[in-house]
């Protein structure tokens, strides 16, 4: 009973960081149906950058964060309007290469610039546990991921749902033409989404790599970002509320599901596959999506 | 191109004033220098065939497509301008097949109309098309794709009224709609029309019931004007009964 609370705190931990990326995969599919598959690797500069600030610049851990988070907005903005509004938003193909190509290339410059050895990560919370049931526990970390997590998808419904930018946003993920006849100037709009992806995933790969038994390194979030697809696909790709459903619901696959059956953990990973391929194939929409599939 | 039958306007009378437009798509140029003018508080009607180039024609005036000619608004042009910074000028555009944006609420879609503006009347004005179209009302928080054809047309009109527009551009209203709700709809452009002032473009496939709330009317074919003229001479003109109307 306390191992299988231990795996369900497991779950809940790992499941929170997935529900944070899968958070920022929801952002740009909701502005372009498409995933970024270098949303992992963003996020992963984004915990590099947190590092050098609070390390090598003394810079407090959440204020070194939040510029983190900055920086990563900036920089996608930036991105997207270098490389990604140039292409014809309707033509999938070139722009899920140009993110497969930055998923490469932010991985190589990561290395070259901060090596493939692992780093130990400052805690973003505080150490021991905050509940022990026998010899289950509850960690600090744990609740503070969980409560990250949830505080992030609440900021976010109120932005795109009470703000200005936030109606335009919607307006364009729903339609395209009608927001440019009502005055929304796509562009900046989507390059905003690219900035508020890139800022949640920053966040998360912080939050992440906080956990006091994982270590920062590039390699760290592609992992991660295979869990965090299929995260949002069982979510509904377009759904924030369902990106943390399916986030939670990977992580609990993964620390339950998993040592209770004959799945090898090399496999593990797998399961998330496993589970994106089922809900393609039996509930393409997720969970809580609304009308993704028929946009693909 | 036939002679104006009306007596022409100075182009800065006009709140539209159009002359020698060009566009397509591409390599594929569909209007091949198009004339007329829509003057202050008109409903002016585009009528043609299927391909003759309406859509094209509104599309090129709200900026969607690439144009040459003369496009001006209350004689400053906007020719050239792209879309959003044309509803900035006063000029909306429901388009072809409603444009509702399906995953939004009725009173979103509403607000999204209201996106350029920054007074603190957007309330006010929702409430006053709501007056007009009450359906909208009951189902100001249903999903906009949830509603009918007929009432998502109304949602698109209504939608760009609340740009506050000197312009409203509307581009076969009554595609895909039953005949009854088709005659309402018209009938609720013309009482628009009457209380506010609106000035209307309308293009059109259905020309009797176009041109009966119209003053005047342009014939398109293959993308140049073949004639036009006050509403009521077309619709008793021999050759637009016999092309347009059917009779």
């Amino acid at each position: 009973m306390d191992l299988f609370l231990n795996r369900v705190f497991d779950g809940l931990s790992n499941g929170a960081t997935y529900a944070l990326i899968a958070l920022a995969l929801v952002m740009i599919f909701k502005a372009t149906t498409l995933i970024n598959f270098a949303q992992g690797e963003f996020a992963m500069i984004g915990a590099f950058i947190v590092l050098v600030l609070a390390t090598e610049r003394g810079v407090p851990m959440w204020i070194a964060v939040i510029l983190a988070m900055i920086i990563a907005g900036l920089g996608a903005a930036g991105i997207e309007r270098t490389l990604i509004r140039p292409f014809d938003p309707a033509d999938h193909l070139p722009l899920v290469i140009i993110t497969l190509g930055l998923f490469l290339a932010i991985n190589a410059i990561a290395g070259i610039v901060w090596r493939f050895d692992p780093r130990r990560f400052p805690e973003l919370f505080p150490s021991g546990n905050a509940l022990t049931i026998g010899s289950a526990t509850l960690t600090w970390y744990t609740v503070g991921v969980v409560c990250t997590t949830l505080i992030t998808a609440s900021l976010l419904t109120l932005l795109l749902n009470k703000t200005k930018i936030g109606l335009a946003f919607r307006a364009v993920s729903s339609n395209l033409e009608s927001s440019e006849l009502v005055g929304v100037r796509v562009g900046p709009t989507l390059q905003f989404g690219w900035a508020i992806a890139a800022a949640v995933g920053a966040l998360g790969a912080a939050v992440f790599v906080a956990n006091p038994v994982l270590q920062l390194e590039p390699t760290i979030m592609i992992r991660v970002l295979i869990f965090a697809v299929s995260a949002a696909a069982l979510g509904g790709l377009d759904s924030l509320w369902g990106a943390i459903i399916g986030g939670v619901a990977i992580g609990m696959v993964q620390s339950i599901v998993v040592p209770y059956t004959p799945i090898p953990n090399e496999l593990a990973l797998a399961t998330a596959v496993i589970v994106l391929l089922l809900v393609l194939i039996f509930k393409p929409a997720g969970l809580l999506g609304t009308a993704a599939v028929e946009r693909v | 191109m036939s002679e104006d039958t009306t007596q022409n306007p100075t182009p800065a009378q006009a709140v539209l004033h159009v002359a020698d437009l060009k566009g397509g798509y591409g390599q594929i140029q569909v209007l091949h220098g198009l004339d007329f003018y829509v003057n202050d508080g008109e409903i002016v009607v585009i009528l043609g065939a299927n391909g003759a180039g309406k859509t094209t024609t509104l599309r090129a005036i709200s900026g969607m497509i690439a144009t040459s000619g003369t496009v001006d608004l209350r004689g400053e042009s906007i020719q050239g301008s792209k879309a959003p910074d044309i509803v900035r000028k006063g000029v909306a555009h429901v388009p072809q097949g409603r444009g509702t944006l399906n995953e939004l609420s009725v009173e979103d879609n509403l607000r999204v109309g209201a996106f350029i503006r920054k007074d603190n009347e957007v309330d006010a004005d929702m409430e006053r098309w709501f007056d007009v179209y009450p359906v909208l009302r009951e189902r100001r928080n249903q999903r906009a794709g949830s509603l009918s054809g007929g009432e998502q047309q109304m949602l698109a009109v209504s939608r760009a009224l609340m740009s506050r527009p000197d312009l409203l551009l509307l581009d076969e209203p009554s595609l895909g709609l039953a005949p009854l709700i088709v005659k309402d709809l018209f009938d609720r452009f013309a009482e628009i029309n009457k209380e506010t002032g609106m000035t209307m473009l309308v293009v059109e496939q259905n020309a009797q019931l176009a041109l009966a709330i119209a003053d005047r009317g342009y014939v398109i074919e293959s993308g140049e004007i073949a004639f036009d003229g006050p509403a009521a001479e077309l619709l008793s003109d021999d050759k637009i009964r016999k092309s347009y109307l059917g009779v």
